[in-house]
């Protein structure tokens, strides 16, 4: 709920203007922006856990042991790591390390898709916002003011416990709720961009106000924009696992890690290990998306 | 002054107002019946009916709402279904108990936040700042589950120092003081990684300004520097943050209460959102809601008072 500010410094910082539809130009750029990046240890180290957990969720059903909901009564007795199961079982006998691959595609599946929607309904709305001003930019930030002042999680728990938990509705919240901060980042670089040459430029030519948003001004916007869906990326792989571990998350008994560690946090005492690991796990994640996050701001800053 | 305060307290109420309505057409579009929750899955058709009838929810819609906003504005909140007793009884009982977490954790997130905030900004770039950038970083990124689970692994299952639980019974063996000190350790370090880059941030973008240059080539030290020049400056902002954080600490600490089982208003309000306790999700929303106003208009205070230049 206070994430927004964050990113409060990115409007200052001003995207250079880019040539459109040069290709050689982009392949360089691309280069260039790849190089810097690799100067930069912080975001490899982070790029590297994040493309790990991509691999892992994509190569999930060819590489997991045992098929995620599978019981082993024989392993119940002795859930530990063994042979049989390198992170040991759950107290149900399900293979843990199973659970946990199965369970990142699932959080790479629902994480993605929400944070698109989120940022494709934000940038549409700030732009208009920015762009337009007057009535439409009142009325888009006085709603993006109730929504910020709405504590997220406590909405969270309302509409999920009273509707029921599903993908589609996690998504939804999601994405309700922080298409109004996206929105929020985009107007105020899109106020900035909008007093550009190129916009005027393009304004002359009599370029359509929709050309203009989506052609001259997104482009020039998009540093600050990626660095935040990659930010947004951690909190919303943060939210899922809460809303798991609160047992109003994503449907069991398909895996997911927070309420793989509600549903073992109280054997702690005996078998930590089934919490652990997916506790791991999930903060592995979050730390490559926030790291790349980091990287990727100091590489648009230095560029 | 007066300007500002009308304007605010509008708002306020404005947002309150819409915030009643939506959490009351929220639980009223909801598959399943209150009362049907409320008797169970065993209780006849008749019984739920009767109960419906009692509890007034064959009556219309915007009738019900009427005489909710009348109720609350004569000071009744309602009864709980899940506990079964007025909600003012419960709800402040468990904001109090919030409020004691929120106290103590917020007592160490503004002095730790702050003097790690600076220590990173005022040098960019240098060693210091690298390392508590990335611990920051770090921390931030651990959920606060995760975090509780890491601390109670270390804390209770290895060394056995401290409780699991936090349920605020001072029966037990683990006096009161010590049962907070998980449930406050895992809020400060989640929340003090946000904070800290805030800070920092501010300060780095001060650290930046020609006066800041002008006083160091004119052969200041660089503590008075830091002491006299840039620290006032640099605080403007993470004021407002820190006084965000409030918010965080009174709605968002439903997970850390969660972990460790402690009496509060988050998991108060987790429970009657899994019991659909109608009564009690609108009274804690409000409530919530509330407080995230009330922080954002002494936010902006805090903003006018320290920064002449909005002042006048």
């Amino acid at each position: 709920m206070t994430e927004q500010v964050q990113l409060s410094g990115v409007a200052e910082t001003g995207p250079a203007p880019v040539l459109p539809g040069s290709g050689a130009g982009a392949i360089t750029r691309a280069v260039r922006s790849l190089a810097i990046l690799g100067h930069s240890p912080t975001t490899l180290v982070g790029l590297g856990i994040v493309v790990f957990w991509a691999a892992m969720a994509l190569l999930a059903p060819l590489i997991a042991p045992y098929p995620p909901n599978a019981l082993d009564p024989a392993a119940v007795a002795h859930p530990t790591p063994s042979a049989l199961h390198w992170f040991g079982t759950d107290q149900l006998g399900r293979d843990i390390l199973s659970r946990i691959l199965w369970g990142a595609r699932r959080v790479l599946t629902v994480a993605p898709i929400a944070v698109l929607s989120a940022a494709l309904a934000g940038t549409f709305l700030g732009l208009c916002a920015g762009y337009y001003r007057g009535f439409i930019d009142l009325v888009i930030s006085r709603i993006a003011d109730i929504m910020l002042s709405f504590p997220v999680i406590i909405l969270y728990m309302i509409v999920l416990a009273l509707f029921g938990s599903s993908v589609l509705n996690i998504v939804l919240v999601v994405a309700i709720t922080k298409a109004p901060i996206i929105a929020r980042i985009v107007r105020g670089l899109t106020l900035e961009l909008r007093e550009r040459e190129y916009v005027a430029a393009a304004k002359m030519r009599g370029e359509s106000a929709l050309y203009i948003m989506l052609v001259e001004i997104l482009p020039n916007a998009r540093g600050p924009l990626i660095v935040d869906m990659c930010l947004r990326m951690g909190y919303t792989t943060i939210t899922i696992g809460v809303l798991g571990f609160l047992g109003i998350g994503l449907p069991p008994p398909d895996p997911d890690w927070g309420g793989m560690v509600k549903d073992t946090y109280g054997m702690m005492s005996v078998w930590p290990h089934m919490s652990l690991i997916p506790c791991a796990a999930i903060s592995s994640l979050v730390i490559g998306f926030n790291l790349l996050a980091i990287g990727l701001r100091e590489a648009s800053l230095r560029e | 002054m007066a300007r500002f305060f009308l304007k605010h307290l509008f708002f306020l109420c404005l947002t309150l107002a819409v915030v009643s309505l939506l959490v009351f057409l929220l639980t009223e579009f909801t598959p399943g019946d209150v009362a049907r929750k409320y008797l169970g899955a065993y209780a006849t058709q008749e019984q739920v009916d009767l109960l419906s009838k009692q509890m007034g929810l064959d009556r219309p819609v915007l009738v019900r709402y009427g005489e909710f906003v009348g109720k609350i504005l004569s000071g009744d909140l309602g009864t709980s279904t899940r506990y079964r007793v007025p909600v003012q009884d419960i709800l402040f009982d468990r904001l109090a108990n919030t409020g004691l977490l929120a106290l103590v954790a917020f007592a160490f997130i503004v002095p730790l936040s702050m003097l790690f905030g600076i220590l990173a900004g005022m040098r960019e770039g240098s060693f210091l700042d690298r390392s508590i950038l990335l611990v920051s970083a770090v921390l931030a990124s651990v959920p606060e589950f995760a975090m509780g689970v890491f601390l109670a692994t270390i804390f209770v299952v290895t060394l056995n120092w401290l409780p699991g639980t936090a349920t605020l019974q001072s029966g037990g063996h683990w006096p009161i003081a010590l049962q907070l000190v998980l449930p406050v350790s895992v809020i400060v370090l989640f929340d003090m990684g946000y904070v800290v880059s805030m800070v920092r941030a501010s300060m780095v973008e001060t650290m930046r300004r020609p006066y800041i240059r002008t006083a160091v080539l004119k052969g200041m030290h660089f503590r008075q520097v830091v002491m006299g020049h840039a620290l006032r400056n640099a605080m403007i902002n993470p004021v407002t943050v820190i006084l965000l954080q409030i918010n965080y600490l009174v709605s968002g600490v439903v997970v850390v209460e969660s972990v460790f089982a402690y009496p509060g208003f988050g998991r108060m309000m987790l429970e009657a959102s899994l019991y659909k306790d109608i009564a009690l999700i609108e009274a804690g929303a409000l409530v919530s809601v509330f407080v995230a106003v009330a922080t954002q208009i002494v936010g902006d205070l805090a903003y006018m008072l320290l920064d002449p230049r909005i002042r006048s």
